[in-house]
């Protein structure tokens, strides 16, 4: 089964809308088909936010998801929310520094990574969703890491490409999690 | 080759603009599609071009008048309460019979109503409204490659025949990101403007832009003028898509965002072994009758869905006219109707005609 359709939601500041905006990026590289719609007004300002992803060989019908096959969370109000869509043989990744109860499902695989405390040791928090992506890509293998990394060229401003090499070392270790 | 890039629809609906030769934007931020404000501000000063804000909707809509009135090509783009602000001006530069465009990402109402997608501005989109017997062309895009060529069209729509056209999107359209190809050179096409009222050192004779006519006999004569471009536009510019339409038990009918959602649908239905297919209208004035009669005695019925209590199923009723039944399933205020809302509705169609 290929994995295609893709929901990451948490507050507003974590890197949410970013993760999912790097995702479509690559997959674009990739020439497949892509779209990804934000969450966007009272939710983003301080409240969830969430995304969603889809990446296909094929048209893709729309880009409005009632469910999906790989989720990422990375707070409490998501996985309540979230957690019924996931697709029988899909997967969940929890930022499990923030997400505080294991998932209730059977019927999917779950990865539980401590992302925000791992990059806050690191010294900088904003890296805790690229734990979660390693994950997913490596699960999925929706994108290659190569057009992952060079999505971070296309997407972040040339003033933070200095990061991209530390970022593609923390894509690794949450590939190997 | 062109050039491929992963654009927010919003900002896709910008980048045409200025691509299809408008250099003026007059606009009053509003959510969900302040993005076309923001790429206007940053990149109509970089082609020359002029980018305000303006302190109201409707000082924004008469700027447009201003200078649709000089020739030039002009937008603006609001959401929905922000476009039943534009009603004046927009009756009054159809009036003037003047091309300019205008960009409704609607969201759901009524009133100040919510910031999430909607379909419920339909009815004031494609029947006028603001006063008077007038109309405007409805583009109705479903993706962000379609916004893009929407929009260009949409200028040599208005140029062609001096007549506003709307782009009509909502939150969905304006706030996702797909990929976009976008032409090394735009088609834009060279439309003489002699009536245009910019100046001429005193060259020529005067030109008068105006939508006043006190004498009723006269007004009677630009109506008739009216009429007939409308009828001329509805012959020349029904555009359409049939999507899966040969055996279909059941059609159904939908635009914009909606109608990415129904092909989920038919997807979902093929695997149960139902036969669904869909009329996507992509011009919602003119109203694209062409594509029923090519599928009207295929299905046991039509489906109209919308997110509205059922606006465009009028039209398709008026279209059917009785031939077969029409169906109708909607969410509202912001809700977006799940391929589970349309699939229930399908079943329940295929119940009642089996």
């Amino acid at each position: 089964m290929f994995l295609n359709e893709f929901i990451i939601a948490g507050f507003g500041g974590q890197g949410i809308l970013s993760a999912g905006r790097l995702l479509a990026y690559a997959g674009m590289l990739e020439d497949k088909e892509v779209s990804f719609l934000p969450s966007y007004g009272p939710e983003m300002r301080g409240g969830t936010a969430n995304c969603m992803v889809v990446i296909s060989e094929q048209e893709i019908a729309s880009p409005v998801l009632n469910s999906c096959s790989a989720l990422i969370v990375m707070n409490n109000p998501s996985l309540d929310k979230f957690e019924s869509w996931v697709k029988p043989g899909g997967i969940i990744v929890t930022d499990s520094s923030m997400v505080h109860r294991k998932s209730k499902r059977s019927d999917i695989k779950v990865f539980e990574i401590p992302a925000t405390q791992l990059a806050s040791e690191r010294g900088n928090k904003t890296f805790s969703n690229v734990y979660l992506l390693g994950k997913l890509i490596k699960e999925t293998g929706c994108v290659k890491p190569e057009n992952f990394e060079k999505a971070l060229y296309g997407i972040l401003s040339k003033k933070r490409h200095y990061m991209i090499p530390e970022e593609m070392e923390i894509l690794k270790i949450g590939m190997e999690y | 080759m062109g050039q491929k890039l992963l654009m927010k629809g919003n900002e896709v609906i910008a980048e045409a603009a200025i691509r299809a030769g408008c250099r003026h934007y007059f606009g009053y931020p509003i959510t969900p599609q302040t993005e076309i404000m923001h790429y206007m501000a940053k990149k109509m000063p970089l082609v020359g071009g002029v980018f305000l804000q303006a302190e109201s909707e409707v000082a924004a809509i008469n700027m447009v008048y201003g200078a649709a009135s000089a020739g030039k090509r002009v937008m603006t783009s609001s959401s929905s309460p922000g476009i039943s602000l534009k009603q004046e001006g927009i009756s009054y530069i159809a009036g003037a019979q003047l091309p300019a465009v205008i960009v409704n990402i609607m969201r759901g109402g009524p009133g100040l109503g919510g910031i999430q997608p909607s379909q419920s501005d339909y009815f004031q989109a494609t029947k006028g409204g603001g006063h008077g017997d007038y109309r405007m062309v409805v583009l109705a895009p479903a993706g962000v490659q379609e916004l893009y060529e929407m929009t260009v069209e949409a200028f040599n729509i208005s140029d062609r025949y001096r007549i506003m056209t709307m782009i009509l999107g909502d939150g969905v359209l304006g706030q996702m990101m797909e990929v976009v190809n976008f032409r090394d050179e735009e088609i834009v096409e060279d439309i003489n403007k002699s009536w245009a009222a910019n100046g001429h050192d005193n060259k020529r004779e005067h030109n008068m832009v105006t939508s006043i006519h006190l004498d009723p006999a006269v007004l009677e004569q630009w109506n008739i003028g009216f009429q007939d471009k409308y009828k001329l536009i509805s012959q020349n510019e029904q555009r359409y898509e049939l999507y899966n339409c040969e055996d279909a038990e059941i059609i159904l009918v939908a635009y914009g965002s909606v109608s990415r959602i129904c092909k989920g649908v038919i997807k979902e239905a093929a695997e149960q072994g139902i036969k669904l297919g869909l009329v996507r209208p992509i011009t919602l004035f003119p109203f694209p009758v062409d594509a029923f009669e090519k599928v009207i005695n295929i299905p046991k019925a039509f489906l109209t869905v919308e997110m509205s209590a059922g606006q465009m199923v009028e039209d398709v009723k008026i279209t059917i006219n009785g031939r077969k039944p029409v169906y109708f399933t909607g969410r509202m205020g912001g809700m977006i109707p799940t391929v589970k809302d349309i699939m229930t509705k399908v079943m329940e169609i295929k119940e009642k005609h089996r």
